[in-house]
């Protein structure tokens, strides 16, 4: 068994109710790379990411992690291999900032143990390089959206896993912090060894991070590849149906992709 | 390392101040009333009683331990108990349905409970003494409850706004059936009424024993789960990444709420407003971490549900029903508190 691969999906089909939304899908995902996955909305870039997590079960197919099926691990222990960032998040209840964070630890402390001394740095570690350590008592129902998400990310962070997933993440971010945290990300696959899968909506961010790109239409998969090989002009028209140009940029030293108007 | 045990970083000194409290507001509100006890009678009447020690009753009149203990404590304790019932009940639905507008009642239970116990006054039924009727009105809730999941679910999924929304339409259909046996009860209408208003008076131990039985063990399982009901409150597809069964521990909650309710309506009729405002309220002061939340609105729903039967029972000139009461008393300050603390704010 290939110890460096992480997810190994399998003919995956997913439906809501008659709609099919994953069509023999399948993909393997390696351990300790940046996984972008791209594709037009609607294409069930989510749903995948969904199954993933085991948050929803495949019509039929199978996830294997780390070998085995995801079927047979407990929430409890996926909860401290995978974490999620989810694409919107809402809360009606005025919790702090840092109380919210700490919640990322919940997989780690038993039932009626309080939070460790352990978990208690880690979590004002990952609070202080997301930058939300100056509103750590402010509520979160206070947060606007942006700073709602550098939480929720600090959240997942502090997990502590092997493995990261962002849903479009960063998509009400600022550009300060949105290449912050893909690099934050991307800097925790080369050193950390972790294996980042985000659903990502700008193609040059995907280019500028990622080691891996999955081009997705209708249900299944395209393209994918290394960035190098597979992120051209022939995919991003085929996905998307837009012409562009793709060219080697010097200046954020990866590939960019230009539009025509 | 610290690991401390017991509730998680919950205050003992608020807990144990709370305590004081209802046990103080329980033996003056014992002693109130068209006969009026002191204190230290109540109190040696209950160790009479615990204790056995004849010599605590000297110079003690001998009609008060039948009052103390025969009239008033078994209203009193019951009043507390359904206090702290509904208002750990309205925590837990607000948990659990991601709703700050959630009550004991959003999920069609009062409906229900309502249907069953007019059913059993129409129909006269006396079949069980006086349980018949808190039997009819807890059957009532309980089929209530299982028709909303059954009608909510979707392939074994339930989701809040789903179940929100069947409460309110079994809710509606069982409103417009209690309205038609209104229509035809005639001469029970007014009995109907009153049962729907809700009222403590004559409650037995029987009432305290059973209340405490579903309440005190409602409190313990919602205690268990109080760290997952905080998850919970993010969603359910992070609750799932973070390690809860999100289904089942929302469909565990939900019963068991459920059952609290169903108890404390079947012996009391219904009081409004305790399951929506005591969290509210303890959630501006202790903030919304259930596992302080939980203990904190069990306390203070107790005192203040006791002290307003109180305030019917011994101070007004007659007797208000309790519902009333409480709707009268708790709107208008839940309306002053939420101006106040401006909640747009932070629950927007």
């Amino acid at each position: 068994m290939d110890k460096k691969r992480a997810f190994e999906v399998k003919n995956l089909f997913f439906y809501y109710g008659k709609t099919q939304i994953l069509n023999d899908l399948s993909l393997n995902i390696d351990s300790g790379k940046f996984y972008g996955i791209v594709g037009p909305n609607g294409c069930g870039k989510t749903t995948l990411l969904d199954l993933l997590i085991k948050n929803k079960r495949p019509a039929s197919g199978a996830i294997r992690y780390l070998g085995h099926n995801i079927k047979r691990y407990q929430r409890r222990t996926l909860a401290k291999e995978i974490a999620l960032v989810p694409q919107d998040f809402y809360i009606n209840f005025p919790f702090t900032v840092k109380e919210i964070v700490m919640m990322g630890r919940h997989p780690h402390i038993s039932r009626f143990a309080s939070p460790s001394v352990e978990d208690i740095s880690i979590r004002d570690e990952i609070m202080e390089r997301m930058e939300i350590d100056e509103f750590k008592e402010k509520y979160v129902t206070e947060l606007s959206g942006g700073e709602k998400q550098r939480v929720v990310i600090a959240r997942a962070l502090v997990q502590d896993t092997p493995v990261l997933i962002l849903d479009e993440g960063t998509s009400n971010m600022d550009i300060q912090h949105t290449l912050r945290t893909l690099e934050m990300a991307a800097e925790s696959v080369k050193l950390k060894k972790r294996t980042v899968v985000a659903a990502l909506h700008n193609l040059n961010l995907a280019a500028a991070f990622c080691d891996h790109i999955v081009f997705m239409k209708d249900g299944t998969i395209v393209s994918e590849g290394e960035i190098d090989n597979t992120l051209n002009e022939q995919n991003i028209k085929d996905v998307f149906e837009v012409d562009s140009k793709v060219y080697f940029d010097r200046y954020s030293n990866s590939k960019q992709v230009v539009y025509k108007r | 390392m610290i690991k401390k045990t017991g509730l998680g970083g919950l205050p003992g000194l608020q807990t144990l101040l709370l305590i004081f409290l209802l046990l103080l507001v329980i033996i003056l509100s014992t002693g109130m009333g068209y006969i009026k006890i002191s204190p230290t009678h109540v109190l040696k009447v209950i160790f009479f009683k615990i204790t056995g020690i004849p010599k605590l009753l000297q110079g003690i009149d001998g009609v008060f331990p039948y009052v103390i203990m025969d009239v008033r404590l078994p209203r009193i304790l019951t009043s507390a108990i359904v206090g702290a019932g509904l208002s750990i009940a309205g925590v837990v639905f607000q948990g659990i349905l991601l709703n700050p507008l959630a009550d004991p009642y959003t999920l069609g239970i009062s409906a229900g409970a309502a249907f069953g116990a007019s059913i059993a006054l129409l129909l006269d039924i006396t079949l069980l003494g006086i349980y018949s009727v808190p039997l009819f009105a807890f059957i009532g809730a309980v089929a209530t409850l299982f028709a909303v999941i059954s009608l909510s679910s979707f392939e074994g999924q339930t989701s809040s706004n789903n179940l929100i929304l069947s409460g309110i339409i079994v809710a509606a259909i069982l409103s417009a059936g209690i309205s038609f046996i209104k229509y035809v009860a005639d001469e029970q209408v007014s009995i109907i009424i009153f049962w729907l208003m809700g009222s403590f008076g004559s409650k037995t131990w029987a009432d305290v024993f059973l209340t405490f039985l579903f309440v005190s063990t409602g409190i313990l399982i919602c205690l268990f789960f109080a760290r997952d009901l905080n998850i919970i409150s993010l969603g359910d597809r992070s609750a799932n990444s973070l390690g809860i069964e999100t289904n089942r521990v929302r469909m565990t909650l939900l019963v068991t709420a459920s059952m609290i309710t169903a108890v404390c309506v079947s012996v009391s009729g219904i009081i409004g407003f305790v399951g929506l405002i005591i969290p509210h309220l303890m959630r501006f002061i202790v903030g919304p971490d259930n596992r302080r939340l939980i203990p904190a609105s069990a306390l203070v729903g107790a005192i203040l549900l006791l002290s307003a039967d109180t305030i019917t029972r011994a101070v007004l000139p007659t007797e208000v029903p309790i519902g009333v009461l409480t709707a009268l008393i708790g709107g208008p300050f839940f309306c002053y508190i939420f101006k106040k603390k401006r909640i747009v704010k932070t629950y927007g």
